[in-house]
């Protein structure tokens, strides 16, 4: 393989996404690295979900540069190329498999062979159930492994699928709004929960609860109209004159 | 581990009762003297047969239907395509006792004045070059169809649609003589398979007990199926495509594999299909054909299996009561029938069933002197 153009872990450069002429992205650039996390905000249709449609590979950009670890263009992969290569996502609904039980959606998402003869002739190892076990304890959903993911509450939902998510164990986590619906204590919880997993793993966090942002103590984005408006510390970014005028009010 | 063991009690519910069917009607059929009241008599056991095979094509649509969320208007098409390559092996066993007594083409090749044999006609002579295209060609075409469609990711009603284009074009290229399937009288005449008259009693009482073992079979594959982590990914696949594809698995892979194999099980449906009744023809490609089995499916219970059974089962045995009594009433039953299971059984027979039961116990533990109230969820 040939050598990392870049030493961040996500490099995108100059993406644009248009819709019918509307730029959902415009010229973006964004570069994360290593075990950082960051978190993301902007206010409605500034195009965070859209960045990561782009990052995992949804959506294609109608020009710009998106890699992976300094050598795979993520422009050209499909959805399940790049979650094999070790990024997972979050989606801003929270999407579970609301017919099967807790465990099994676990065991859907635990790293491993993806094709379906491995499944037809799949066994769940030692390792895997402890894995589960695991995930199970760390997504607080011990109690609930037996109940189908339909039932489960919404922050529970959540937190599944932030746990599907680390079963992927993968290199970057996108998390879309993990904090929506939650109450105070549960958005505390979730907080402390990305924190923890982002010393091992890169996280990019969108989020519009402030509160949250501030939790989570890291450096943030601001999205407008497909583009950064400022980068920085949370201090900093909402200092912004434009930053004020456009997202957070006045 | 919470994977299910194939033998459960659904399980072993159908197989014993279709182990008891495969005892029951051939005895009942033979051994009972005719004019008992228990005597079943000659012209419901090919009927009962082709009931079983309709089962076996339901049970083929629930597996990607019911488990996969594919919904397809076309699967009469694959089943009509294991029949027809059975067809192709019957007209060969005519030989020379065809009308035209010709000992290579069938009547309607001399009839068209034909020289000499097309050259997809060869090897039909040879049973297991035939049971091999009963699996086969089905196979390939919704191979073929399944890669364009489900790599351009041509899902929902889009899909259904081409699936009916498919069997509708289908049913037009098989219509024409040219094409060398018969035209619009199809394949029939049939004298002998593998050696048996065709038409003797002991013959269908064999191949029924077949069709009850194929059904058996057929159920237990798509049981294993389900059953195992694959049946999970395509339960995932029906209810979260795009979540599924972010884990990681190629969706239109497990598509594609699920929907071939269906097809092969609908073509061997087929293949057990026409030599019981005697006569393959185009009309078994007529797109309402298609629609009629998701209906089956639907009554009976979608993505449970033994529903599809009982499904088909049922709405063909009301057909068939249906078109002795009152024929110009058929459609509207069945239109009937499908708005009343939509709107007031989802689930179909089985589901429906299954809630009911559950309600019923339910409320008898909670009434039950003594009984704790179910109060631990
Ligand atoms: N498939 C699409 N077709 C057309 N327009 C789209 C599509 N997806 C997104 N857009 C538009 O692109 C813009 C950016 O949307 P996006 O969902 O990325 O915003 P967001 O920053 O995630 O907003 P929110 O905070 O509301 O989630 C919006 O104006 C949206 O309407
Ligand atoms: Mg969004």
């Amino acid at each position: 393989m040939s050598e990392p153009i870049t030493p961040t872990l996500l490099y995108l450069d100059n993406v644009t996404v248009s819709f019918d002429g509307f730029r959902a992205l415009n010229a973006l650039s964004l570069a994360i690295d290593h075990a950082e996390m960051r978190a993301i905000i902007g206010p409605n249709g500034a195009g965070k979900t859209t960045m990561m449609d782009v990052i995992t590979g949804k959506t294609r950009p109608n020009q710009g540069t998106a890699l992976f670890e300094g050598v795979h263009d993520l422009t050209v992969l499909d959805e399940a190329a790049i979650a094999e290569l070790g990024i997972g996502r979050k989606f801003q609904t929270p999407t579970v498999f609301d017919m099967h039980n807790v465990e099994d959606n676990l065991l859907l998402a635990l790293k491993g062979e993806r094709g379906p003869f491995a499944a037809l002739f799949s066994r769940r190892t030692t390792r895997e159930r402890e894995r589960i076990e695991a995930l199970l304890e760390r997504v607080r959903l011990s109690a609930h492994r037996y109940r189908k993911a339909g039932e489960l509450s919404h922050g529970q939902k959540q937190w599944l699928e932030i746990g599907m998510l680390l079963a992927q164990e993968p290199k970057l986590l996108l998390v879309d709004e993990p904090a929506a619906g939650m109450t105070d204590q549960e958005t505390a919880d979730t907080a402390d929960l990305l924190r923890d997993i982002a010393k091992t793993r890169a996280v990019v966090v969108v989020e519009h609860d402030m509160t949250f942002v501030r939790d989570l103590g890291v450096k943030v984005t601001c999205l407008h109209e497909g583009s950064v408006l400022a980068e920085g510390s949370l201090d900093a970014v909402s200092a912004n004159e434009r930053v004020i005028e456009v997202y957070l009010g006045r | 581990m919470t994977t299910q063991s194939l033998i459960d009690r659904q399980s072993i519910i159908v197989l014993s009762l279709l182990a008891a069917t495969a005892v029951l009607v051939p005895v009942l059929n033979t051994v009972a003297p005719p004019g008992s009241a228990l005597h079943l008599s000659d012209y419901l056991v090919p009927l009962l047969g082709k009931y079983l095979c309709f089962a076996l094509l339901a049970l083929s649509v629930d597996l990607i239907w019911g488990f996969c969320g594919i919904l397809s208007l076309g699967h009469g098409a694959f089943f009509a395509l294991g029949g027809y390559a059975m067809g192709m092996y019957l007209m060969r066993q005519i030989g020379s006792r065809g009308v035209y007594a010709d000992p290579i083409l069938p009547d309607f090749m001399v009839f068209l004045n034909w020289r000499e044999l097309p050259w997809f006609w060869h090897g039909f002579d040879w049973f297991p070059i035939a049971a091999l295209m009963v699996i086969a060609a089905p196979g390939l075409l919704a191979f073929i169809f399944g890669w364009f469609a489900f790599r351009s990711r041509v899902t929902g009603v889009y899909l259904s649609i081409i699936t009916q284009a498919m069997t509708f074009a289908l049913m037009l290229a098989f219509f024409r003589n040219d094409m060398g399937f018969g035209g619009n009288n199809g394949l029939t005449d049939f004298k002998e398979i593998l050696g048996f008259p065709i038409q003797s009693g002991s013959t269908r009482i064999v191949l029924f007990v077949l069709s009850t073992v194929a059904l058996a079979a057929g159920y237990l594959l798509c049981k294993w199926i389900v059953n195992s982590k694959l049946g999970k990914v395509l339960v995932a696949v029906r209810d979260a495509e795009s979540r599924t594809r972010f884990l990681g698995y190629r969706v239109e892979i497990y598509k594609l594999a699920v929907f071939t194999l269906s097809a092969m099980i609908a073509g061997v449906a087929g293949a057990l299909y026409v030599p019981q009744v005697g006569i393959i023809n185009p009309s078994e490609f007529a797109p309402a054909n298609s629609i009629e089995v998701v209906i089956w499916v639907a009554v009976g219970g979608r993505g449970t299996l033994a529903g599809a059974i009982l499904g088909a089962l049922v709405v063909n045995a009301g057909k068939t009561w249906f078109t002795g009594a009152l024929p110009e009433f058929w459609l509207f039953a069945l239109g009937g029938l499908f708005v009343f299971v939509t709107l007031l059984m989802p689930r179909g027979i089985l589901g429906g069933g299954t809630d009911l039961w559950a309600k019923v116990r339910r409320s008898r533990t909670r009434h039950a002197p003594g009984g704790l109230p179910y109060a631990a969820e």
